[in-house]
């Protein structure tokens, strides 16, 4: 019983993670750094809330929050891709401006500075535990179908081979006919909109929006991206497990064994070790992040 | 990819030496403030519009943001307090640009800085003269700050890291290492922040000008101007600074060059570090006398768009600080208006529309300067 609901935490803690990585794999795989998920999860959260409190249906709310997720990814690829703008800059400055947004029209459409009303999610109970209350929500069930199909998508289909040939030599790409800067919008679209069902899936699961929801949850998945060595299957497993390194921390947390500052450091620490290479070095897509592609 | 460029000859270059001259400059300057300036104006419409949302009037909101900032001394005190900040890790972000790195770390090195000055401060003895103590602090942050910078520039150097992941990876572990050490070790119950420093607090700017009462500025806006005179110094007048550069704008030339490119990235990441680490003077020192976590936030993300509005510049940092200082304080002063949080879209825009902008501007005014090079070269 206790490892059922050990299980059923970590994974409703990862469900944001594996949709957020799932949406950086595809992003860094196709050239673009991926600083950006925080955003498109806040930005998917906010649109999420809306969108259900507007219509009382919670499919709305995700249809609201991936289009909001979409949009962003959309302003993030045309100022990289189109005017050459700095990838680093650019995600910066979305995650920053989804913030003021996501604030001011908080206070715009509910008066508040803090958090949402109630609205509609998938699930009754407000946090739903145990498997029962994950089986019944179909996010649930996208979230650990995301990186499969993002998987099958790079390793199965024409598209995904030209999103890897662009990140990897977009030169060698647009001689051979792939359409570079059309691959990569495409390929960082498809991010936005995964990375957003994470905070779809936070802002429905909470029932409500509240500010800055997403606390991090964006540069995890960056961790678990980069950790994962972008290959769809380890990202998956780096997601469960800074998943499961939290539940730990929370079942744990009465005992004071181990204080949450350290548990909170474990993706970072484990990603810059697998930077600097101590144990099977990360070596990131050839042409992710440079600033001037063919 | 038409490949006409290669068919049309060059440009004998020799000729259009003397001519060339003044077009450059000309262009260089356009370039370096074209950005802002379009930025400015895409805000100011950005802005219209969500004042407009709010059904409020934009000129009414904009006369009170100007009003509640630089309209009377307490506002200019709160923006020159932001502004003294900002100088820190604009100029610390700045600095690494320069040498081709990007440090993202620079609200975990401000408050490692910060951290270290309180700490120190806490451990001197009572009875130390101000002075000696406020410089010890002061040398203190600078080293926090540098040793968290260091890491990321050690891990590039050596192992070929890439900075951008390291350093804002190292942010939430600095963050979280010193909110344990503090709620585990050092703060004042029911706070968040540790026991006041015993000796070593900066002068307000008001113990000097009365009409600043209240305000938060203080003389570490003099190490702020001075840090980045020194800056400018180190990176335009020593050598040193010349192989920073020259790592940044082509490392490979600088290798070959004989520059030891790995030790020039590991050092401008401790340099970059120190600098950020010497912000925690500002709030340390100068302000609350104590460490609080939280007093980074953003302010590191911020030090990027600085860097960026003021083209890595120095002086440029400088003008840019006291912009997006004047942007954090007027927001307080709109917020009985529109909300204040209006402020930080604008804050987002400016940068979006500066590093959108500067290829754009740098691609057209070379190729301005190009055409004026040539009919130059064909007069002559």
């Amino acid at each position: 019983m206790i490892v059922l609901a050990f299980l059923a935490q970590t994974l409703r803690i990862a469900i944001p993670y594996l949709f957020a990585a799932a949406g950086g794999v595809m992003s860094e795989r196709a050239g673009l750094i991926a600083l950006t998920l925080e955003g498109y999860m806040l930005g998917g959260a906010f649109g999420a809330a809306v969108g259900s409190y507007y219509s009382g249906s919670p499919v709305v709310g995700v249809l609201c929050g991936m289009i909001a997720g979409g949009l962003l990814a959309l302003l993030y690829a045309t100022a990289a891709q189109k005017f050459r703008a700095n990838q680093v800059v650019t995600g910066v400055a979305i995650n920053l401006l989804v913030i003021g947004l996501t604030r001011f029209f908080l206070r715009l459409l509910f008066d508040s500075s803090s958090n949402s009303p109630r609205v509609p999610g998938f699930t009754l109970a407000e946090t739903g535990s145990g498997f029962v209350a994950l089986a019944v929500n179909p996010l649930v069930w996208l979230g650990v179908l995301a990186l499969v199909l993002v998987g099958w998508l790079l390793a199965r289909t024409a598209f995904g081979l030209r999103v890897r040939a662009v990140g990897e030599h977009p030169e060698a790409a647009a001689t051979v006919g792939v359409r570079v800067a059309r691959t990569r919008y495409y390929a960082v679209t498809l991010s936005g909109v995964l990375a957003a069902l994470g905070g779809v899936y936070l802002a429905l699961d909470q029932h409500q929006f509240t500010d800055q929801m997403t606390a991090g949850r964006g540069f995890i998945a960056l961790a678990a991206t980069i950790f994962g060595r972008w290959a769809p299957r380890r990202v998956a497993i780096a997601c469960l497990l800074f998943a499961a390194a939290e539940t730990l921390q929370i079942q744990l947390q009465g005992t004071r064994a181990l204080p949450s500052q350290f548990v909170e450091m474990i993706p970072y620490v484990l990603t810059i070790v697998a930077l600097a290479g101590v144990v099977g070095r990360a070596v990131p897509p050839a042409a992710l992040g440079r600033e001037e592609p063919a | 990819m038409t490949g006409t460029e290669a068919i049309v000859p060059p440009a004998p270059p020799t000729s259009a030496q003397p001519d060339s001259a003044p077009p450059v400059r000309a262009g260089r300057v356009t370039e370096a403030l074209l950005p802002p300036l379009v930025a400015i104006l895409i805000a100011l419409v950005v802005g219209d519009l969500l004042i407009l949302t709010f059904g409020q009037s934009p000129a009414e909101v904009y006369r009170v943001l100007l009003a509640g900032t630089w309209g009377n001394a307490y506002g200019i005190g709160q923006v020159l307090y932001k502004a003294t900040t900002l100088t820190f890790t604009g100029l610390a972000v700045a600095l690494g640009i320069r040498a081709g790195l990007f440090n993202i770390g620079a609200e975990g090195q401000l408050a490692a800085g910060g951290f270290v000055a309180a700490v120190i401060g806490l451990l001197v003895p009572a009875a130390t003269p101000g002075v000696v103590a406020a410089l010890v602090c002061t040398l203190g942050a600078a080293g926090g700050g540098g040793v968290v910078g260091a890491v990321p520039g050690v891990l590039r150097a050596r192992f070929g890291a890439h900075e951008v992941i390291t350093t804002i990876m190292l942010n939430f572990v600095v963050l979280a290492l010193l909110g344990w050490i503090v709620s585990a070790h050092l703060h004042v119950p029911e706070s968040l922040h540790t026991p006041e420093i015993r000796s070593g607090a900066v002068t307000r700017l008001s113990d000097i000008f009365p009409v600043f009462h209240g305000s938060a500025a203080n003389l570490t806006l003099l190490l702020a101007l001075a840090a980045a005179a020194g800056v400018g110094w180190y990176l335009f007048r020593t050598r040193r600074g010349y192989e920073l550069r020259a790592v940044g704008l082509q490392p490979d030339a600088a290798e070959y060059g004989g520059v030891d490119v790995a030790g020039v990235r590991w050092r401008a990441l401790a340099l970059s570090g120190a600098l950020a680490g010497l912000g925690g003077v500002n709030f340390v020192l100068g302000y609350k006398h104590y460490y609080e976590e939280g007093f980074a936030t953003g302010a590191g993300f911020l030090g990027i768009a600085v860097a960026l509005v003021g083209r890595n510049n120095p002086w440029g940092v400088v003008v840019a600080a006291l912009l997006f200082a004047t942007l954090s304080q007027g927001g307080l002063a709109v917020n009985a208006l529109v909300p204040k949080q209006m402020v930080e879209v604008l804050q987002a825009v400016v940068i979006l529309a500066v590093a959108t902008a500067v290829p754009s501007v740098r691609h057209a005014v070379r190729t301005a300067a190009a055409g004026l090079v040539r009919t130059g070269a064909k007069r002559s």
